[in-house]
Parts: C-alpha cells; sequence; structure tokens
C-alpha cells in the first residue's frame, strides 16, 4: 500500500509541475483583447432567466469574435460566495464583468472599490456607489400589458391565472401593467395571483398552473422561469404566456405570445464600449424601444387581435403610449395616477402596491 | 366550489402524490431490509434524465422508462457496494450518492436543455374516461400512475404474505439471527437497495416524462427527501404509504387554490405547511411507541458484517 | 463473494490517518479520469481545481473565509455524529442562529458598542441552539426519528427566513428588495487579513481544539464517545441516552448558529433571504473528511474549501462546468466511507484466507 501511495504522489507533482506552464500562459493570452465576464445565479440550462444572460454572452462572442473572449461562472449563490467570484474574474484579467441577479449589488460594488480600472455591469439593482459601476434592467412591465390585452379580449372566463415568485417590485409592476391591460378591454378583468416562492422548481410551477386552471382561469401568464405553466396550459387546451425565452415549442398550440428578454443588444453594445474606451457609467432600463423586450409572434388568436396586439406593442416601442397612465387608482381606493398622468420611474421601480380591480392583497 | 373543481383538484393531487409514492415504496423495501438509503433524491434525478434522454434516443416515452429504472439501479448499486461490501456509515454514503446525481445529471443533461419531451400516453378507454367526474379520475392517467398503486400493493403482498417478504423482514429486523438460520443477509439487502434504486428512478421517470415534459437541472427539487420523509410517516406500511402521499400531495395543491381563493396566509407559512406536517405527524406516529416498535426494522442503518 | 471483511483486533492506527489521504489520491484519479471523459487535459485540469487555489494570496483568504462556517458546523457535527445522533438539520440551525443574532443590529440599530458583537454571538448560539433541540425533544419525548425532523426544519428555517427578510426586517431604504439595513461597525466582525478574512477564523480554530480536549479528557466526551460505540454500555455505565441526545444536538445546533452570525456579521454584512450557499450539508462531507475529529474537520473544511475555489478557476480558466463540483465532492465523500472501512476491517480475498492464518 505504502508503494501505492508514493507512486501516486510522484505522479501528482508532476501533474502540478507540467499544469503551471499551461494555465500562466493561459492568463497572460487575455490581454490583446476584451475579456467579458458574467455571473449567473442560476444553472445555464434552466432555460429561463439565466439562460437568456448566456445567449446574450454568446452573442457577443459571435459579434465580435476575435476581439472578445468570455466566461461565465453559474450557479454562483447571492451570499458570501458573490463577492469571491466576481473578484476572481476581476483578477483573472476581464475587462467587463456582468453580475446578473439582483442579490450581487453589494458583492460587485465591493469589488468594484478594489479594481477601478475594470467596468462592472450589475442587473436589476439600484447601487452604483463607484464610477465603474453601471446598472441594468428591462421594462418587462411594457410586454406584460400587451399580454393583459390580449388576456383580456380571448378569455371566455373572464379569469387569468398568475403564477408569482416573490412580491418585489418588479414581480408587480408585472401584475398591475397585466391587470390595466386586460381592464382596457375588459373592466370587470379577474387575475388571480398565486405565490410560489421561488423562481424555478418546474414541479411546483406546474402544480399552481393546475390549480389555477381548476379555479376557472383559462389563460396562464407567469413570473417564474420554467416551460411546466405552458405545458400544463397545452394539455388542458387552454392558452399561456411565454417568459423570458420564446416557449412555442413547448405550446405550439398554446402560446399567444412571449416576453423574450433580450440581452444580447446590451452586452454586445457595452462591450464595444469597452473595446472602443467610450465606456461611462448608466443607470439603463431600457424596454420595448431599445429591444431589451421583444414580443413573440402573436399566435393562436384571430388576425385582427394579433394586429391589434402589433399595433399596441407598437405604440408603447415608439414611445407613444405609456402602460402605467392615468387615471389609475389604487387598490385601496386612493389615486396612484391622475388623468393624463404618467407614472415616473423612481415610483414604478419601488412600487409595492396592487392598482383597483385585484382582488387578492398583496403579501407583505 | 362546484363539485367539477373538487374533482379536477383530486386528478391534480393524484398526480402530485404519484412521484412520491413510488419512491417512498422503494425506500420502504430497503429501510425494511435494514438499510437506510439517503440517496433518493440523487436516484430520482439521475432517473429523470436518464428516462427524458432514453425517450429522445428511442423516439418512445415507454422506452424513456427503462433507461430510468436502469440508472437508478446502477447508482444504488454504488450505494450496496459501499454500505454492504465495505460496511460503511449508510447516512454519509446516502449523502454522497444524492450528491453523485445531482452532479452527474447536470453533466449528462448538458444536451438536452430546451428540447420538449415526449410525453407518456394518457389511458383513454372509450366511454370510461368519458363518464363525468369520476371518468377522468379513474380511467385517465398515465400508466405510472396506476404503476403506483400496483407497487403499493404488490409490496405489500410481498412483505406480509409470501416467505421471501418474511425473510427480508427477518433480515431487517434482527440481521443476526437472520444469518445464524441460514439466510444470505448482505444478498437480501442488494437486492432490496437495486429495486429502491428502481423504485426512485421510476419517480425520476414520472417527473420528466409525465409531470413536467422536459429536461431541467435540479428538477426532482427535494422530492427525494419528501419521500424519505413519508416512509417514516407511513411507519414502514405500504398501505400508509398511499395515504400519506396522498395527503401531502393534498397540502401541496390545496395552498394553492387557498391562495387563488384570496385567503390571507403568509405565503411563506403555507410553503412551509407540508413540512410541519411532516414533522407532526412523525410525532404522533412516532408517540405511540407500540406501533413504532412493531414496524421499525430494529437493524436500521447498522452495517452488517458476518464474523467467521 | 469473493472479497471479505475481517475486523481488526484494534483500530488501525497506520489507516487511520492514511485512510482520508488514500481516499484524496483515489478521488484525484477519478477526477483525471472524467476531466478526460469531458476533453480536458486531466494535469492541467486537477492543477487548476487543486493547486492553484492555494498559489495566490488573494485566493489563500478565500479558503480561510470560506472554511470558518464548515469548520465550525462540522465541528459539532463531529460530536452528534460520533454519539450516533444524526444532525442533518445544521442548515437550519445555521439560518435561525443567523436570525436570532441579526436582531440587535437590525431592531436595534442603535446598540453599538463593544459588548454589541459578543451579544450577538451569543444570541446566534442559542438560536441555533433552540433550533436543534426541537429535534431533540421529538426524539426523546416521542421518538421521532432526528434525521428526518431535523431536515424538514432546514426548509421551515430557510422560509422563516424568507418571511424576516421580505417582511418586516426589511430594509426601509432598500426600494421593498429583500434585505435587512446593513449591520454597523460595532455589529461586523473584526477583519484580521487582507481583505475579508474574520476573527472567525480563530474562534473556529478555539473550537475545534477546546472539543478535541472535551472529547478526550472529559467525562462528558467519553460518555458521548460510549454512547455512540456501546449504547448498552453507557446506560449501564449512567449515562443517559437522553441527555445525551439533548447535549449534542444543542451543541453542534449552537455551532452551526455561531457559524451563521459570524458568517452575517462578516462577509455577508446584511441579512438576505438567501445567506448559505449549503454549507449545513457540505459539513456533513467534512465531518467525515474529518474523521469524527473537531480538528481533523478543520482540515478537512480548509481541504474542502479548496475545491469551490477551484470550481470557479476551472470555470475560468478551462470552461469546465460547475457540476463538476458535486461531482467531485460525491466521489470525495464516497472515497473515504470506502476507506474508512479500512481502520476497522481488513480485507481479503476469501481463498487466501487460510494461507494466511496457517
Amino acid at each position: 500500500m505504502k508503494k501505492t501511495v508514493i507512486g501516486a504522489l510522484a505522479a501528482l507533482s508532476l501533474i502540478a509541475a507540467g499544469a503551471t506552464a499551461t494555465v500562466q500562459n493561459a492568463i497572460a493570452a487575455g490581454k490583446d483583447k476584451v475579456k467579458v465576464g458574467f455571473v449567473y445565479v442560476g444553472p445555464v440550462g434552466d432555460f429561463g432567466w439565466t439562460y437568456q444572460h448566456d445567449q446574450g454572452r454568446l452573442a457577443v462572442e459571435q459579434a465580435l469574435g476575435d476581439k472578445v473572449e468570455t466566461t461565465f461562472l453559474e450557479s454562483v449563490p447571492e451570499g458570501a460566495d458573490a463577492e469571491r467570484a466576481i473578484e476572481g474574474l476581476a483578477r483573472s484579467g476581464h475587462d467587463l464583468i456582468f453580475t446578473t441577479s439582483f442579490g450581487y449589488m453589494d458583492p460587485t460594488n465591493s469589488v468594484a472599490k478594489k479594481f477601478p480600472d475594470i467596468k462592472f455591469e450589475h442587473a436589476t439593482g439600484f447601487k452604483r456607489e463607484h464610477p465603474n459601476v453601471s446598472t441594468y434592467d428591462s421594462r418587462f412591465y411594457e410586454g406584460r400589458y400587451v399580454q393583459g390585452m390580449i388576456a383580456g379580449t380571448m378569455s371566455k372566463t373572464g379569469v387569468a391565472g398568475y403564477i408569482a415568485s416573490f412580491p418585489i417590485p418588479e414581480v408587480v409592476q408585472g401584475i398591475n401593467s397585466f391587470l390595466l391591460g386586460a381592464q382596457s378591454v375588459n373592466p370587470d378583468f379577474k387575475v388571480k395571483v398565486v405565490w410560489v416562492s421561488t423562481w424555478f422548481d418546474p414541479g411546483k410551477e406546474a402544480d399552481a398552473a393546475k390549480s389555477l386552471l381548476d379555479q376557472g382561469a383559462d389563460i396562464l401568464t407567469q413570473h417564474t422561469d420554467s416551460t411546466a405553466a405552458m405545458q400544463v396550459a397545452a394539455e388542458r387546451g387552454a392558452f399561456a404566456f411565454g417568459q423570458a425565452s420564446d416557449m412555442i415549442k413547448f405550446g405550439p398550440k398554446t402560446q399567444l405570445t412571449a416576453i423574450i428578454d433580450d440581452w444580447a443588444h446590451y452586452y454586445v453594445k457595452r462591450t464595444k464600449q469597452v473595446l472602443d474606451g467610450t465606456w461611462n457609467q448608466q443607470a439603463t432600463w431600457d424596454g420595448m424601444t431599445e429591444e431589451h423586450v421583444i414580443m413573440a409572434p402573436f399566435t393562436n388568436m384571430p388576425a385582427e387581435l394579433a394586429a391589434k396586439a402589433a399595433k399596441l406593442a407598437e405604440s408603447i416601442k415608439n414611445d407613444t403610449f405609456h402602460p402605467f397612465t392615468g387615471p389609475i387608482t389604487k387598490k385601496d381606493g386612493t389615486v396612484f395616477l391622475k388623468d393624463g398622468e404618467v407614472a415616473e420611474d423612481g415610483v414604478l421601480a419601488g412600487m409595492n402596491f396592487y392598482v383597483k380591480g385585484m382582488d387578492s392583497e398583496l403579501p407583505k | 366550489m362546484s363539485v367539477d373543481i373538487i374533482f379536477a383538484i383530486a386528478v391534480t393531487i393524484m398526480t402530485a402524490a404519484t412521484p412520491l409514492l413510488i419512491a417512498a415504496i422503494g425506500e420502504l423495501v430497503v429501510e425494511r431490509s435494514g438499510v437506510l438509503n439517503l440517496g433518493v433524491e440523487g436516484m430520482m434525478i439521475i432517473g429523470a434524465i436518464a428516462g427524458f434522454a432514453g425517450a429522445q434516443l428511442m423516439g418512445s416515452a415507454t422506452a424513456g422508462i427503462l433507461f430510468a429504472v436502469g440508472a437508478g439501479m446502477l447508482l444504488s448499486a454504488f450505494f450496496a457496494l459501499l454500505v454492504l461490501v465495505m460496511a460503511a456509515n449508510q447516512v454519509a454514503t446516502g449523502l454522497s450518492i444524492t450528491l453523485l446525481g445531482l452532479g452527474l445529471s447536470g453533466l449528462i443533461g448538458n444536451a438536452y436543455i430546451g428540447l420538449p419531451g415526449l410525453k407518456l400516453p394518457k389511458m383513454d378507454i372509450p366511454g370510461l374516461t368519458d363518464l363525468p367526474l369520476i371518468g377522468n379520475l379513474l380511467f385517465g392517467h398515465d400508466i405510472l400512475v396506476y404503476a403506483s398503486f400496483a407497487l403499493a400493493f404488490g409490496v405489500s403482498w410481498f412483505l406480509f404474505k409470501t416467505r421471501s417478504g418474511l425473510i427480508l423482514r427477518a433480515v431487517g429486523d434482527n440481521h443476526s439471527s437472520a444469518h445464524a438460520i441460514g439466510y444470505p443477509v448482505l444478498l437480501v439487502r442488494f437486492l432490496a437497495i437495486l429495486f429502491g434504486g428502481a423504485c426512485a428512478g421510476l419517480a425520476g421517470a414520472y417527473l420528466s416524462l409525465s409531470y413536467t415534459t422536459q429536461w431541467i437541472e435540479g428538477m426532482s427539487a427535494g422530492r427525494g427527501w419528501i419521500a424519505l420523509a413519508l416512509v417514516v410517516f407511513a411507519s414502514w406500511r405500504p398501505m400508509r404509504a398511499i395515504a400519506g402521499a396522498y395527503l401531502f400531495g393534498s397540502v401541496l395543491i390545496l395552498q394553492f387554490h387557498a391562495q387563488a381563493l384570496g385567503i390571507k396566509v403568509p405565503t411563506q407559512l403555507l410553503s412551509a405547511l407540508p413540512y410541519i406536517a411532516t414533522i407532526l405527524v412523525l410525532i404522533l406516529i412516532s408517540r405511540n411507541r407500540r406501533l413504532i416498535q412493531s414496524n421499525t426494522p430494529a437493524c436500521l442503518g447498522l452495517p452488517f458484517v458476518a464474523d467467521k | 463473494m469473493p472479497l471479505t471483511l475481517e475486523r481488526r483486533v484494534a483500530p488501525s492506527k497506520l489507516m487511520m490517518f492514511a485512510s482520508p489521504v488514500i481516499a484524496i489520491i483515489l478521488t484525484l484519479i477519478a477526477g483525471a479520469i472524467i476531466l478526460l471523459f469531458l476533453g480536458k487535459d486531466p494535469a492541467n485540469g486537477l492543477y487548476v481545481f487543486f493547486v492553484e487555489p492555494l498559489t495566490q494570496a488573494w485566493s489563500l483568504e478565500e479558503i480561510l473565509v470560506k472554511t470558518i462556517p464548515l469548520a465550525l458546523i462540522a465541528a459539532g457535527l463531529t460530536i452528534c455524529f460520533t454519539a450516533n445522533v444524526w444532525n442533518i438539520g445544521a442548515e437550519g440551525q445555521f439560518i435561525l442562529g443567523a436570525i436570532a443574532g441579526a436582531t440587535i443590529p437590525v431592531l436595534l440599530p442603535d446598540l453599538q458598542g463593544p459588548h454589541t458583537l459578543p451579544l450577538m454571538m451569543m444570541l446566534g448560539f442559542m438560536g441555533g441552539m433552540f433550533f436543534a433541540l426541537i429535534p431533540a425533544l421529538f426524539k426523546v419525548r416521542f421518538g421521532a426519528n432526528e434525521i428526518l425532523t431535523s431536515l424538514m426544519l432546514v426548509y421551515v428555517a430557510e422560509l422563516i427566513l424568507d418571511y424576516f427578510v421580505r417582511g418586516p426586517w426589511r430594509d426601509p431604504a432598500g426600494l421593498n428588495f429583500p434585505k435587512t439595513i446593513d449591520f454597523n461597525e460595532w455589529a461586523s466582525m473584526p477583519i484580521i487579513g487582507a481583505d475579508r478574512l474574520n476573527i472567525g477564523l480563530y474562534i473556529a480554530i478555539a473550537v475545534a481544539f477546546i472539543l478535541l480536549f472535551f472529547m478526550g479528557r472529559t467525562f462528558q466526551g467519553f460518555g458521548i464517545k460510549l454512547a455512540g460505540q456501546a449504547p448498552k454500555a453507557a446506560k449501564f455505565a449512567g449515562f443517559s441516552r437522553d441527555k445525551t441526545v439533548y447535549l449534542v444536538l444543542a451543541l453542534s445546533g449552537g455551532l452551526a448558529g455561531l457559524a451563521g452570525i459570524i458568517e452575517v456579521a462578516g462577509p455577508i454584512n446584511q441579512l438576505r433571504p438567501a445567506i448559505s450557499p449549503g454549507y449545513g450539508f457540505t459539513a456533513i462531507i467534512v465531518a467525515f473528511l474529518g474523521r469524527l475529529n473537531p480538528v481533523g474537520a478543520l482540515i478537512a473544511a480548509f481541504i474542502l474549501s479548496i475545491t469551490y475555489i477551484g470550481a470557479e478557476n476551472a470555470q475560468i480558466f478551462l470552461k469546465i462546468t460547475n457540476k463538476i463540483t458535486s461531482v467531485f465532492q460525491g466521489i470525495l465523500l464516497f472515497f473515504v466511507l470506502a476507506c474508512d472501512t479500512l481502520i476497522y476491517y481488513r480485507l481479503r480475498l476469501k481463498a487466501r484466507m487460510n494461507e494466511v492464518r496457517s
């Protein structure tokens, strides 16, 4: 036994010696082009949030070819590990680092402080404590309004089911926007919300979807990541909206449209800016106009509705219409927006109330 | 609430309970033989990816089931190697199986992300499935739902009505005497562990071929652990496992209905209900010492090494 | 079966030290095979995974940052497992410790001074301890299996934390996002390294040695060992099984809670919905890798921490998926358990047994 141990140790030391050279070469090679790092909260294989960010990363590689090298760290927990993971990217020669979950906000800022020459981009957050930190997010609620209008027209029961993750402003914006869209065609429209307390658990999402259909909803929408609800709706002959990616493959006769998170434009734009030295600090909150949010083709609906939806989407896209335009009353009866008034971004970013017409209470 | 809704909810509960029941029945047999396998979650997720991949390769969801069962058994064979041949600690070995299963399934599953899967066909008996209310409830499921009941009844019959079942229980209750009588303790346990692996794999197949027909990393989402709790809940009796799985499935589903109906309870409390319910039932059942003692395999978790 | 086990007269001293080493070497070999299978250079891969993290000062410090919670939790678990009590809910006790300790900086932010941190740590210890006493109580009073109750309580703990950070304890200036206010300076762990390493390291080391002394040199420690190895003898010697259950669960829960408050008062500096990447579960591997010895667990925690940083390096330099981490950890635990057998048993080929004996 002793002999084997010594033999194995000898082999290992050889391995170690051989490897040093290669790693150092790899580090040195990154200097003459831009290295872009991505930190993901989930596995690339979630086919939702993280998957879409990774599609954006691939788009950067495609668009810039030789001039760029990309790296990603997946399933990085939002605790003490995040800071180390981000710092690992910073120390290994990355020039631009995207951190793609809200929980990375403070770690991103504290690493940015230590590496003033590296550019940091944090998704969905609001802290930019150092000049080398930008934030970016998408106006998903714009797409929700179009979905709501479609649901209000298509639904026979007048009830839509909404599978929600956590009551943070982004999710609440989506629910309100969806309801307002539906009310624009059917003032009595109802939205039933089920909170599943997860971003990602296909089984639980499927259970919630079935429960909502059983409760009389005939159209489903979701603010969770998996395609489970789409499949359940397909099975039951109901309709559904895709979330994050185009889910038409999972419901060819079911998907009405989908909100597609398209990070490609932003990632390519910002990488180019680092390449030519024009990157500057920004707080980006883009929507349909900048093609951050893209609507999948309007399918499985009458042609005139598809045309109406396309027109509505176009009006949001060219900034002639804002989903949160008054008069809008809050659920508690107080005025949210006066007639013609458009909601300010700051108010939307902290939205923690339902608009009039919701039956349930917003969990606190 | 109309009668229709109640029956619709019942159908949903059946689908939620099925994977729990299948995995629990497998683990129940393993534990009856005196072995505690905490690797159910790992074997389940390996079954899910193997089932999905197998279905894609063979072009048939039913063929996928075979792959899932095989994969579950293969992983359980590693567990058996360690706890039977090497007499290793069962708790820790089970954990290593869970870790391995989660990691390996992610590695294998990379190629299958974002593919719509094949779905197991549902039974459709003209006349019966179309019956109002009960038609869908009784005659509208896929084969694994019926298999879960067949497994529960079959295992119950095997354990309490056959000689082999008696031997298996004897091995679990007192391996030294069983060995002295001449029963092959390790062989019995090996077969029980393989059966448990097959069931966990089958439960995984249900997740990726019926529950949600797709492969997603980590899609077992803790159901293997719930199956483990169910075995204790059932005090190691298959019929009670059915009751437990359906009770648990009901809590899982009804929390969503409570929300959709607008009942004001913190969502976290609703989400915690299934776990709190398990603990409470565990206490209620464990409290009855006679019940527990007459059913708990006395050698549960103890390694067996034959003395020369 | 051609291979059989034969119980050694006394546990092998040599194997006690050799078995973790053999296990690590076997893991490296298995790892090399997997890397080959993935089409990567195994030598380079293993280097990046296991050696690279040790070559830079900052990554070395990060390894120590990660070692603190793992070592603290695992130290408590070694005692628990030695007594044959299977607490696999340390993750939940970690979270409850963090919540209990955080009551001071979150609810009483004005309570600032040199006493703030010790008070928080005491509360953290107690929070974890009381949460671990629940399965202890259920086990003693009702005979409920602690493996299952402690595991179920992990989910409950996660939801309790979720409730607090999204509800009553939410940072009023945080735009509704789920996190508490940042801890004030008096409520943060003093830094001893260049960056994030805090005095938790000293605490973890001290705890490991105190527990080593407790188990090896005290009457109570002897009782715990006896309860695990020979429950009947322990009963005969007058050690109450129930008291042992309470003691070991309280101790391991308390240490997990202490780890929890040190983690949130240290590198995280606030409460948020996710504060642990599964430390409570990883610590189980650590406890076994450390041969159920508190100081062994300290070393094992360090070794396992390397794999986390190594996994990130492997993703950065070699573009290897991070799923390989849990595969490596699973394999490592697998081999550790297999090699442990060699301490108490000899492996023999049956046919040869007679020759050897004669």
